[in-house]
């Protein structure tokens, strides 16, 4: 693998967390549980969809194959697509929702708080810009998993089952391959593995603080950083992907 | 009318640092920290802000739209309140 494919990888990979998500929590549009949260997702969304795009942009100068963002994003297949499972599952009810969230964005603030001193100068700049809007889903997530945990008998259970459900999608958000290695090597690419201490203290002490129990560590399914995607993605594709391929010509 | 939402707050925006809150709009929210969460995502979404107040609905104190003769009637002849009447001093850019 040259570097030029690794930093191609790598940077999709991460435009693919981004634009998964990001159509994911879009689906909250107009479905939210009062307009001030549909527009507070809408929002989260759009910061995603809106980093997926510069991502896909500086993958595509890279590869150099006179490929777009919007080939990118239109035109590859389900196994080409390199994000984590845990981005692409169904939003299921509000507090499945937030528990995604947490587990999310927790991740991503640390993550971006390690990219910001990336030798990449592209890479560093898009993670100072992106930390501001991340500490906010944080905190947005944070308050929820708080309201929820510490509501209602009725939301602490669903808060619950929201996390233990999603618990075992965790453990890929931590994983490093080949592409990693060498760009970590180079001082370009974050080592995910040195980010779980802190992501463990950060989930753990806010999940104690909403009264509700860190889901026990066991099995964990990983594949989607490969290609290998749940069922979830195919219908997300079909739905993202069916204007661009029934009419080649739309213009938008 | 009875409002079968969550609690509703008024929100104020400051557009630029030093000018006043100016009202912006309502929205709902169960308490005070979603109430500015909420104000942000709803009145900030285009750099309207530097700053947001979030004052419970029930806290603000209205006149009442009958007394408007009463309270604001009389100020209409009173042009002299105006600072218009006064000659600016040499040298004084303001007074």
């Amino acid at each position: 693998m040259t570097k030029q494919e690794a930093l191609f990888k790598y940077f999709t990979r991460l435009a693919d967390n981004a634009l998964i998500l990001g159509h994911r929590l879009s689906e909250w549009s107009s479905n939210a549980p009062i307009l001030e949260e549909d527009l507070a997702l809408t929002n989260i969304a759009l910061d995603l969809i809106g980093r997926a795009q510069a991502l896909y942009k500086y993958a595509a100068e890279i590869e150099s194959k006179g490929r777009t963002e919007d080939d990118l994003v239109y035109k590859r297949a389900e196994r080409q697509f390199l994000n984590v499972l845990l981005v692409e599952q169904p939003n299921g009810d509000f507090a499945m929702t937030i528990a995604r969230q947490i587990f999310y964005s927790a991740y991503e603030l640390l993550f971006l708080e390690e990219l910001s001193k990336s030798k990449d100068a592209t890479l560093s700049a898009l993670a100072i810009k992106c930390l501001k809007e991340v500490r906010y889903h944080w905190r947005h997530a944070y308050d929820w998993l708080q309201r929820l945990g510490d509501g209602t008998e009725e939301s602490h259970e669903r808060m619950q089952r929201g996390m233990d459900e999603l618990w075992m999608l965790t453990g890929e958000l931590f994983e490093i391959d080949e592409v990693e290695a060498m760009l970590i090597e180079e001082e370009i690419a974050v080592d995910n593995s040195s980010l779980y201490e802190r992501w463990n203290t950060m989930v753990s002490d806010a999940i104690k603080e909403a009264t509700l129990n860190r889901p026990a560590d066991g099995y964990m399914q990983t594949g989607g950083r490969k290609g290998v995607h749940t069922e979830n993605l195919g219908f997300i594709l079909a739905e993202m992907q069916y204007l661009p391929r029934a009419y080649p010509e739309a213009k938008w | 009318m009875q409002d079968s939402q969550w609690p509703l707050w008024e929100v104020f925006i400051q557009a630029n640092p030093g000018i006043p809150h100016k009202h912006a709009g309502s929205v709902h929210a169960a308490d005070k920290e979603m109430a500015l969460t909420n104000a942000r995502d709803v009145y900030t979404r285009r750099k309207e802000g530097t700053s947001i107040w979030v004052v419970p609905s029930n806290y603000v104190v209205a006149s009442n739209p009958n007394d408007a003769d009463m309270l604001f009637d009389p100020a209409n002849d009173k042009i002299y309140r105006h600072p218009t009447f006064y000659v600016m001093p040499e040298g004084a850019e303001a007074i």
